[in-house]
This record gives structure tokens, sequence and C-alpha cells, in this order.
């Protein structure tokens, strides 16, 4: 293993057990497989870009790597220390699990939720230096918060540090949220949709302190977001990579302006379709490439390739078994037989359509 | 050339005429005013999407447009309301029961999150039904209606009509709710971010959805949102808020490549957008204006690079050079030098 690396991803399962009980469909418990078998490395000092749907398992697998959901299969390391066994103490513990958790930090989508409304910012950004900076005495804690607060444009620091969290805006609650996970000294943070509900005029400035800030802590990014135009922006601008998930699999990984100019999965393909363009030239103003719009219930994904009953290059060969990743070189990685000259697939029939029960969706082809 | 002043952007047809509409809240530090003094005509079977950050005013307007302000806000102005059949309406000189009837009849509205819109103890077929019977339509032949709309929203209309609100996912319900709003045959149609909680991939197929049902059906739709880019490419005109008024509104391809306001041009270079280099975007400078201390003057001077004395002291109108392209600013000769827009350069190098 590469020593550079911060957080390492093994064959990574999380898989949860729904109850159906409530529902009136369903009936006895069934397994929910958010993650499946997804690998991913994440250097020091690196960008990577998770995107994809609601449910795609994208905040699972953030979790994941940082130590707070527990996987119910592979592994996740943390400087080559297996995270979960540090946790229980199993085998020759060379990284304490607390020292694990507390380099692997997070920033949420709704910042106001994740900090106390009853503390002042200055009570708030107090806790981490304690935790990290025993040695420091409060006159030293308060230059630094200072110096924090300045550092990401929210001046007077004085005045800022004695607000509570009602009293700060969406991006000033999220700067802050940030200089909460930057003080714990972290390798690694998980920004989950952390730019998502701000106004689109304030995304590129988080983003950019984001940056900013990375360049000079040491950290690295692990960016979840379902919409592709902020995780292009923050990945290209790092030259980080991006990773889009599909029902709990990684489908395709590479380097940023590679995966975007010359995206390999169908599905990828119709992110890109789907991402709004301000450029009106650029319009496609095409129907959707999609055979359905809703995706699949998770609890019943579909076999083979998860995607092929969406997918409008599905071919029989797509129902058997789930593509493995193919390496295209420089670090682009796809999981779809088309990748593959040789494939079977290309002999394969193309898929008939079939009906849908669960869903309920009617075809495009059939409906037209 | 005379510069004149305007109402209605060359529109030949207003479906609606808005003028001098505010809408004001008492506060305990001051009034605020949440919509100020806003003219705006909407033409017959256009999609207008009305783009502004969040304070800007956006949900206001579409408050507005059905007389839905709720209280303690106090809506002033004119709005008349101009049917396909039947007499203009002057619709805030109307009582509650006419408004009531005018609304879902006549304009209907979709708003975020669909799930608070339905009752989770109905059926969705008991909406449709009592949606129905409450304004004295034939029931079954709106059944039918409903059907075929659920169906063209590529939904199996049995199996949807059947469930609960919680039995569908978010996607499959802002589709039904869309169904439900269109069964009473509507001219109008005002949508405050419809799509906002929903995937990439949902928003776009609702929108391709949304842009064949107006062809289909004549529909007028007002499109409200703070997605920019969202509804770039279905509009045919974008009306900008900032602070409470509009500032651009043209013909959607115009503004997008040659807005004429210095804060769209702004907002265009700061939106995230897959077309435009990285390096160039920039971040809008300074934050938008409290409603209880907007700024005297224009509201954007105090963010605006091309911002001079007479921007300080005298408030711009919207105004045009005689096309259909209309912009509040005292500078716009000067602003396409001043403030280049990113990704019009690279598309004119191409």
């Amino acid at each position: 293993m590469n020593d550079e690396t911060v957080v390492s991803l093994e064959n990574v399962e999380v898989h949860f057990e729904s109850e159906g009980s409530i529902l009136p469909f369903g009936g006895d418990s069934e397994v929910v497989q958010a993650v499946d078998g997804v690998s991913l490395d994440i250097p020091e000092n690196d960008v990577v870009a998770l995107v994809g749907e609601s449910g795609c398992g994208k905040t699972t697998l953030g979790k994941t790597a940082i130590g707070t959901q527990r996987p119910t299969g592979g592994a996740v390391k943390y400087k080559g220390q297996d995270v979960w066994k540090a946790n229980d103490g199993e085998g020759d513990v060379q990284i304490p699990f607390e020292e694990i958790r507390q380099s692997l930090q997070i920033i949420h989508q709704d910042p106001g939720a994740s900090l106390n409304p009853n503390k002042t910012v200055q009570h708030s950004l107090e806790a981490p230096l304690k935790l990290r900076h025993g040695e420091m005495d409060t006159f030293e804690r308060r230059e630094r918060i200072h110096e924090m607060l300045s550092r990401v444009g929210m001046e007077p620091p004085e005045d800022y540090a004695k607000r509570f969290p009602h009293q700060l805006s969406g991006g000033e609650q999220q700067r802050v949220a940030l200089i909460r996970a930057l003080l714990m000294n972290p390798d690694l943070i998980l920004a989950d949709e952390a730019v998502s509900a701000l106004d689109v005029s304030l995304r590129i400035d988080m983003m950019d302190l984001m940056l900013d800030l990375q360049d000079t802590f040491d950290t690295s990014f692990l960016f979840i977001s379902h919409n592709l135009s902020n995780a292009s922006y923050i990945a290209g601008k790092a030259d980080g990579r991006i990773g889009i998930m599909y029902l709990g699999e990684l489908v395709e990984i590479g380097p940023i302006d590679e995966v975007l100019n010359d995206p390999q999965h169908p599905y990828t393909k119709a992110l890109m379709w789907a991402t709004p363009n301000l450029n009106p030239k650029a319009d496609d103003g095409g129907s959707s490439p999609l055979r359905k719009i809703d995706v699949p219930d998770p609890r019943n994904p579909p076999t083979g390739c998860k995607f092929h009953t969406r997918c409008p290059e599905a071919r029989e060969a797509c129902t058997g078994e789930m593509p493995d990743a193919m390496d295209l070189g420089s670090g682009h990685e796809v999981a779809c037989y088309r990748a593959d000259d040789g494939h079977d697939y290309w002999s394969s029939p193309e898929l008939a359509d079939e009906g849908d029960e669960l869903t309920g969706t009617v075809d495009e082809s059939t409906a037209d | 050339m005379t510069m004149q002043q305007t109402h209605t952007a060359a529109v030949d047809d207003p479906i609606f005429e808005v003028r001098d509409v505010s809408v004001s809240f008492d506060m305990d530090r001051g009034e605020s005013r949440v919509l100020d003094r806003v003219d705006m005509d909407i033409e017959r079977g256009e999609i207008l999407g009305v783009v502004g950050e969040s304070g800007s005013g956006k949900s206001m307007f579409a408050s507005a447009l059905l007389d839905a302000v709720v209280d303690p806000g106090v809506l002033t102005g004119d709005i008349t309301f101009d049917p396909e059949d039947g007499p203009r309406i002057d619709l805030l000189d109307r009582d509650e029961t006419d408004i009531k009837d005018i609304r879902w009849r006549q304009i209907a509205m979709v708003f975020q999150g669909a799930m608070s819109s339905f009752n989770p103890t109905m059926s969705i077929e008991a909406h449709f039904r009592e949606t129905l019977s409450v304004h004295d339509y034939d029931v079954e032949a709106g059944m039918e209606r409903a059907r075929r709309l659920l169906s063209e929203l590529y939904l199996e209309a049995d199996q949807v009509l059947d469930s609960h609100p919680h039995e569908l996912s978010g996607g499959m319900s802002q589709r039904a709710l869309i169904a439900l709003a269109l069964v009473l045959e509507p001219e109008v149609l005002v949508m405050d971010e419809p799509t906002a909680a929903l995937d990439l991939l949902m928003q776009r197929s609702i929108i391709e959805l949304i842009r064949e049902i107006a062809d289909e059906r004549d529909l007028t739709i007002v499109f409200i949102t703070h997605d920019l880019p969202l509804v770039a490419n279905l509009a045919d005109r974008l009306a900008v808020l900032y602070a409470f008024e509009f500032v651009e509104v043209g013909p959607s391809d115009e503004v997008l490549t040659g807005a004429k306001h210095p804060y769209t041009r702004a907002l265009l270079n700061a939106t995230p957008n897959l077309d435009t280099p990285r390096e160039e975007m920039r971040p809008i400078e300074g934050a938008a204006p409290d409603p209880v201390n907007v700024p005297e003057g224009c509201s954007y001077h105090p963010r605006c690079p091309v911002a001079d004395d007479t921007c300080v002291r005298e408030d711009p109108p919207l105004t045009d050079d005689g096309d259909d392209h209309a912009a509040a600013c005292h500078h716009v000769d000067r602003v396409t030098e001043e403030v280049p827009l990113t990704l019009q350069e690279v598309t004119v190098d191409e």
C-alpha cells in the first residue's frame, strides 16, 4: 500500500436490513445494499467528488470512509490501519480509533443543524482546539479563532465570534462548520452536499474557500454531491477525481476532465445530459436518454448491471452479471461491457422492454 | 435613440398585467418590503422563468400572482388577469370566494415538496376526485383526463391513483402533483421551485415533460427558481429579481448571452456550469441586502463595479432600447465591457 494514502476502502459493502412491516408492500425484512463492493483510495491532499442520485449510497460510502458507518463487508483503512480493528482492539493496533476519528471530519449539508443553537461561534470553535491543542490557554484559543474567522472572510472576527448560529447567514454557518472541522487538523474532510443548500452565486465562493484551506492545511476532501456542475468545479480546480455511483456501486471513476470529456458509462452520459447548461447553444434539447425515468427500488435491485433497466444501450448480456471495473489507463475505470471490445455484449441481442411492476413507470418507447 | 420606459417588454397579448405591485410586512425593525413596486407582463402561452436568489422576493411574486400572500403580508398594486374566454379580471379586487375559484380552475400552482401538498391520509385518487367535485367539474370525465395526464408524465395511472402519498417516491409525487394541478385545465401554471428537492435526472426529465405539456395545451407557465441553469433552456423569457425588484427581463437566449444588468452578468459568471472555464468563474462580491434596509438608489450599487454617484442617488427604471430586452441600470452601455461574460467569450472564440 502506498504510504501517502490517507483512507483506503477495500471492497466495502454496507447492507442495511429494512423491516417492511409498516409498508403495505414487502413483508419480511429485506436487505438494502447501500454500498456494494466499492474500492477507493484517497491520497493525501486530494479531492475526490462522488456524484449520483439520491439513494445511490454516496453518503453511506462517505460515512464509511470517515469511520462513522461500519461496513458489513470489506475493510476501511486509515494510513494502513484497519479502522474497525482499531475500534475493536483487534490485532496489533498502530493508530488508536480516537485518533482516527479525529483525523476524519465531516461537514453537512445543513450547517444550521450541525451547530449548537445555544452556543456562540467562539464557544463552538473552542471545543476542537481544547481537544487537539490542550496546551493553548483561553487567550491563545481566542486569537486562533479570530484568525480563522478573518481567514474565511468573516470580518470583524470579534463581532462574529460572539454571535449565535441564528445570527449568521447560511453561507456564514457553513464557514463556521468548515473552520470547526479544520481545527481538528484532519487528514480528510467529508463534505456531504456542503454547498447544495447555498444560493447558486455563493457556491463558488465556498468551494474556493475549501480549496484554499485545503492547500494550507494539507487536507483531502471527499466531496459528495448530486450536482455535476459543483463536483466538476471543485474537483477540476484541485485536479482531482470524480466517481459516479449508481445503486451502491461505483460505475465510473477517473480524473475529472478525462471523465467529463470522454464519459464511458451510459449513466455518466445520462447525468451529463441532465446537467443544466447556461450555454444556449450547448443544449441538445433532446428527450431523456433513459429508458425509465424512475430509479428502481433499492430493496429489489435489478440483476446483472443494475443500470440495465434504464440504460439506453442495454443488451441481453447486461442482465447476467455485474460487469467488473475495467482500467482504461491514467486511473480512468468504468464498469460497463461497452468498454470491452471483445465482450459477448456486442453480439448479444438488444434488450426487449419488460413490464415493471414495482416502480410502475411506462417505458418511454412504449408510451410514445 | 430615445430611451423609453416600458412596462411591457414587447408583450403582445398579455395574460397577466402586473402593475406597481408591492408586498410588505410590518416588522419590529421597520417595514420590510419583500416585493417593491414591480411591473411585469406575462405573454399568453409563454414560459416565463423568474430567477432570484433566496430573499430576492421570488416566492412573493408567485404568491402575488395567485393573490395568496399570507397574513400579515400586505399586497398592493394592480394585477389584471385576462383569461382566454371570459372578461378581464382585476385579481386584487375580488373577494376570497371568487379568488378561490379562480385559483386552480384558471391559475394553478405547484410548489416545492409535493409531500406537504398532499393529505397523507387520502389516496391520490381521492385528491383528484375531491378537487374535481369541489370545483363542480364532471368527475368521471375529469378522472379520464387525470389518467391521461398521469401517463403523459410516465406514471402508471391506476397504480398511482390507488396509492397513498407516502408510497410514491419524491419524483413520482411531484409528477402526480403536476397532474393534479392540470386536471382542471387551467390557463396558467405557476411553479415555485417545483423540482428543487429532486435529483438531476428527475429534474431534467420533469423539465422536458413540462415543456411538452406547455406546447400541447397552450399553457402559460411561470417557473420560479433560484437555479438559473435549470430554467435557462426551458423558458422563452427570463426575468431576474434582485432585492425585491426586477432588474432584467428579456428573451432567454439574449439574457444568457448578452445580459444587460451587471447583477445578471455577475450571476452568470458565478454559477457553476460545465461549459464555463473554472478559472474564469468569479463569486459575486458582497451580500444581498436586508429587506428592512435596502440601499437607496439602485439597490445593487454597493456590489456593482460600474456604480457611480448617479446609481447612489437614483433608482434606475426597467427600460429597453425599443427591443424586447429590458434592464434596470443607468450604465447599460458600459456594462458589456466592464463586466465581461466568461461563457460568452468562450462561445465566441469557438
